[in-house]
């Protein structure tokens, strides 16, 4: 899709490690080439179905779909799922015959780390790839769930589905999102039917100080980098 | 209607046609043989407002009571205590006066067979409003089921005057294949010819806005004269702004109040009740009072703004004066110039009793999805013998099969290509072959999400601390008290309130988010006829306190904008076309007029004007195709979408009801002379082929309107998560389902439901494309050195709009543009 490879991504160090934020909302480590992607939620969808909410059921294969342009993009050695990769623990049984063969196809040839998230404490049996509670990356720790109280480190990690409200004097939107500053960035979910949660939210007060973190706002073509200052509440 | 069959009974306002359409039912329930009473439910009477089946209980009390007939008459509405409902199905009244919705939780009900076995008669009032919307679909679908359970019933439709009654009279009944049928036709005589004026005020007329501040004077001194005035406007904006004007001039402390869809229900009933009681001067107000409550004395109708429609003016009218020897006076009030020629075309249609109410619609197929379900909860059923049901309902009378077949096959396991949800399916045919619901939470989770008004998302408006007002004058102070007391304004404007909020202060109504959203904590607004200060939006509602500011922002709500009717829109057309007839306009829009036949040219009835002018370094076209401002908005986003591949570089766009401005930074008439384009090329009707595909898909109006028919399809309930304030993150939006869907399954069942709602209702596709075809060969281009009189009204609007799908990220890299401007700021101070 040409939209991706026209897009920009937005580039920022974390405990002397380079990254850029992609406007598909996955992470790129260009020294290590590993693609991060955070929040997957795989098979949402069916587990609405399963409380008979028959919500489309495509959010799997349209997940997957976007991982593979984005993998085409950035060539990557290994992509590291940051957790909640899939909804709950029956996801894989769910997942139907396509849908397991485009997330082979898209294992083939490189390495894959499945970070355990609260929803998927453990992937499937059938998928590949190394399950780590976390991995570490120079300096910084990769884990799905922000760590409340370890100022000495450097971590990223997803499980809060930040997104921003944005409003200008033209309007305002409501964004996916990394947020960051100095020591910490939280990843926005890649997820086709993953919420949002806003920043502004105090399940981000103890983890950012308003006035140093920056929000990396997904538009449609770029990353924005907008301070919360200029971010709204729901 | 006494011989027993169906009939459509119209008449004008006031002529007591409510009554009558109970004769019969009154007639046959006292010639009962004694004893022959409890017998069961007799006949059921549907209203669209609670209120009005409320006041229609207490008309029929009366005469019930004083020929002391043993007739028990209940009403049930959603405020109903559950134990009276609950009674009301054990032991039902003989006469149930109740509103569609409910009826549809009575026929999803598994007593529903034995309920309505009884029913002789239903009651249809203000048909003509009900039948204009998806609830209509509803009520034309559940009379349908009505009809399969009680066959000996007849329906009785109440309507005002409208355009083809014969659309009404096969509503009423059931329609068989090639055979259409008709219920018969009652016509009450129309009453006195209407005493219509338009206001020609002293000051000078706007060049655009729809707002009274020019005439408040005038409308002050027309209520004066008035026993009892009804000031009817279009918006709830200006329902707000023009209470305000007149308590600001108010120096003879008329008890004036205000009546709008947002303020709180037990302050719309007061205000009514004060109505009922005569205790008001006047009444401003919006369409909710459009329909039938009998307010006894009103003797004035004053319409402040564009009419929109002969058929809703003549309904407007209708609510003054009741009785029908004496003529109705009504004053119209143009906001702007183009208003004064829709009042001068409006009075010209109702002097000849023209009627342009919408023509039928076809049944709306996640209407059909909610009735599948619905009919499910009661019982199994059999498809054949549903859809037979289903197509003797007239706005369903076309259904194809094949659409039938898809709307069970979503209620059944969403209708996906895939097949996934085979084991989850909602209903299950059983082994003779009927339709069961799987469980018995199906039908609980169907009864809450019964209906078909899916509203924006509304915040309740809290008052947390009342800021200090000068206290209103006491003698203004009647029975209803300060609810028709606006605050008045002060000259101090004070600092908004900064302390602690306070909690559980009185609600005042209800307001939608996405107006909310655009304030900041402190920004004022007028509610209520009172200026706000907004403090916080808290656990899903607005604190507010009472402000003092002198330039309140006013809501912008979009409550009750109606698009300009095609019939009003040709009259104004041929009216400015023709200068011989410009005799009843007001002098300053005769000049006005007169001026741009010098200049330009004038808009005739059959062509499309269109106007190419530069102005301020930017290039300027202007068209007039009068089809409204949904019309307008849907063709200047085409139309730009088509420039920009053509490289004429358009940078924005404007719609009014009339007109269309874009404006660029390439000569389009430069263009057009040298032959590089052509006007009718670029107004050509291919441009609603792929171009109004893709806009559709980025359109943020499509996107809500696929959550309102998803809402009422029960693809997700009301209360789906998405709509909770706290753990967002776990929770899907609709816009996301709408994305994947349009992806992956575009001829899903839901997704041709929203196209088709798109197309008749925000983006009014369908009158762009009657217009297209119209002006098709017939476009008169004059290319201008500068703006033309007649342009300068759509140009006044720029800068107003909200903003599309395209510029959003314009929106982000200007907030990102914020940071940098601010990041670079001296660094002497803390920010306040």
């Amino acid at each position: 899709m040409s939209g991706i490879a026209a897009s920009i991504a937005e580039g920022f160090s974390l405990g002397g490690e380079d990254f850029c934020a992609h406007v598909s909302g996955a992470l790129f480590h260009a020294g290590e080439r590993l693609l991060i992607v955070a929040d997957l939620h795989l098979e949402k969808g069916s587990a609405y179905a399963e409380r008979r909410v028959l919500l489309p059921p495509y959010d799997t294969a349209a997940t997957l779909a976007r991982l593979a342009e984005v993998a085409a993009y950035f060539a990557p050695r290994a992509i590291l799922a940051l957790g909640d990769s899939f909804h709950d623990v029956r996801a894989g049984a769910r997942m139907s015959a396509n849908d397991r063969e485009s997330l082979q196809s898209l294992q083939s040839g490189r390495e894959w780390i499945w970070i355990a998230g609260n929803h998927d404490p453990e992937a499937p049996a059938f998928v590949e790839g190394l399950r780590r509670v976390a991995y570490q990356l120079g300096a910084v720790t990769l884990r799905h769930e922000p760590s409340i109280c370890e100022p000495s480190s450097c971590e990223i990690a997803g499980h809060l589905h930040p997104v921003a409200r944005v409003a200008a004097a033209r309007g305002r939107l409501r964004r996916r999102c990394f947020i960051s500053d100095e020591a910490r960035c939280i990843m926005p979910a890649f997820g086709a039917y993953a919420g949002g949660l806003n920043i502004l939210d105090e399940a981000f007060a103890p983890l950012f100080t308003r006035a140093r973190a920056t929000a990396h706002v997904l538009g449609r073509a770029n990353v924005y980098r907008i301070g919360l200052d200029s971010c709204r509440p729901d | 209607m006494r011989s027993g069959k169906s009939a459509l009974l119209i008449a004008p306002t006031g002529a007591g046609k409510t009554l009558a359409g109970f004769l019969p039912s009154l007639t046959e329930l006292a010639q009962r043989p004694p004893g022959a009473d409890g017998r069961g439910l007799h006949t059921l009477y549907i209203s669209p407002l609670k209120a009005l089946a409320v006041d229609v209980a207490r008309n029929l009390e009366i005469p019930v009571a004083e020929m002391g007939l043993k007739i028990r008459v209940e009403t049930r509405t959603g405020d109903t205590p559950a134990s009276r409902r609950q009674r009301q199905r054990r032991d039902p009244p003989d006469i149930l006066l109740t509103t569609p919705e409910q009826l549809a939780l009575l026929l999803g009900g598994p007593d529903a067979r034995t309920l309505f076995s009884t029913l002789r008669r239903v009651v249809l009032d203000e048909l003509h409003a009900v039948t204009q919307s998806k609830r209509g679909d509803m009520l034309a679908l559940d009379l349908a089921r009505l009809r399969t359970l009680a066959p000996e019933m007849t329906a009785i439709g109440l309507s005002a005057t409208v355009r083809e009654p014969d659309e009404l009279r096969r509503w009423l009944v059931a329609q068989r294949e090639t055979q259409t049928h008709m219920a018969a036709l009652v016509k009450a005589p129309p009453g006195a010819p209407a005493d219509l004026s338009m206001l020609d005020c002293a000051e000078r007329l706007p060049w655009s806005g729809h707002g009274a501040s020019h005439s408040i004077n005038d409308i002050y001194a027309a209520i004066k004269t008035a026993k009892t005035a009804l000031v009817f406007v279009n918006t709830r904006a200006q329902a707000e702004a023009v209470f305000q004007q007149l308590w600001s001039i108010n120096d003879d402390n008329l008890a004036i109040a205000l009546h709008h869809g947002s303020l709180d229900a037990s302050q719309r009933r007061r205000v009514e009740e004060a109505m009922a009681q005569g205790l008001l001067k006047a009444i401003v107000c919006t369409s909710t009072l459009d329909l039938g409550i009998d307010w006894g004395d009103v003797d004035l109708v004053v319409n402040v703004g564009a009419p929109k429609g002969a058929s809703r003016l003549t309904q407007r009218i209708g609510r003054a004066n009741h009785r029908l020897d004496e003529p109705s006076r009504a004053i119209l009030v143009p906001g702007n110039r183009f208003e004064a020629l829709e009042c001068r075309a409006a009075i010209e249609a109702a002097a000849i009793g023209a009627q342009d109410t919408p023509p039928a619609r076809s049944g709306a197929l996640d209407v059909l999805c909610q009735h599948i379900l619905g009919t499910a909860c009661a019982g199994p059923f059999d498809e054949n013998e549903l859809f037979a049901e289903v197509c003797s309902a007239e706005p369903y009378s076309q259904l194809a099969l094949s659409d039938f077949s898809s709307a069970i096959e979503f209620v059944a396991n969403g209708g996906y290509a895939l097949g996934a949800y085979e084991r989850f399916a909602k209903i299950k045919r059983d082994k003779d072959g009927l339709w069961r619901v799987a469980n018995g939470k199906i039908a609980q989770s169907w009864r809450m999400n019964v209906g078909t008004i899916v509203e924006s998302d509304m915040l309740k408006v809290r008052l947390v601390r009342g800021r200090a007002n000068a206290p209103a004058p006491g003698n203004a102070r009647t029975a209803a008290g300060s609810l028709y007391y606006p605050a008045k304004l002060s000259n101090a404007a004070r600092t908004a309130y900064t302390g602690p909020l306070a909690r559980g202060g009185r609600v005042l109504g209800q307001i939608e988010e996405y107006f909310l959203e655009t304030l900041a904590p402190g920004d004022t607004f007028l509610f209520g006829g009172e200026v706000l200060a907004l403090q916080g939006i808290v656990e899903g509602e607005a604190f507010v306190s009472r402000a003092q500011s002198q330039a309140p922002k006013v809501p912008s709500y979009a409550g009750g904008k109606f698009p300009l009717s095609t019939y009003l829109a040709e009259r104004v057309r041929k009216l400015i076309a023709s200068p011989r007839q410009w005799g009843g306009l007001p002098e300053q829009v005769r000049d006005w007029l007169g001026l741009q036949r010098k200049v330009s040219r004038l808009p005739n009835a059959k062509d499309l004007l269109v106007e190419t002018f530069p102005r301020g370094g930017r290039f300027y076209l202007v068209a007039y195709p009068f089809e409204g401002r949904l019309a307008h908005q849907t063709l200047g986003m085409l139309l730009t979408r088509r420039m920009e591949r053509l490289g004429l570089m358009p940078q924005g766009f404007v719609a009014s009801e009339y007109a269309l401005a874009i404006w660029g930074l390439s000569d389009v008439a430069g263009a057009c002379a040298s032959g590089a384009v052509s006007m009718d090329s670029l107004f050509g009707e291919d441009m609603l082929g792929d171009d109004l595909e893709a806009w559709l898909q980025e359109s943020a109006l499509m996107k809500r309107t696929f959550r309102n028919c998803a809402v009422i399809a029960g693809l997700i309930e009301r209360r789906f998560p998405g709509k909770e304030k706290t753990g967002r993150q776990v929770t899907i939006s609709t816009d996301l389902i709408y994305d994947v869907l349009r992806r992956h399954q575009p001829d899903h069942i839901l997704l041709r439901a929203a196209r088709e709602d798109a197309a008749t209702g925000l983006l009014d596709v369908a009158r762009l494309s009657d217009m297209l075809l119209r002006i098709k060969g017939r476009i008169v281009h004059k290319a201008l050195a500068r703006v033309s009189p007649l342009a300068v009204p759509v140009m006044l609007e720029i800068g107003r709009e909200p903003i599309y799908g395209q510029a959003q990220d314009q929106i982000l890299a200007e907030a990102a543009q914020d940071l940098v401007e601010e990041a670079m700021q001296p660094t002497t101070g803390a920010r306040a």
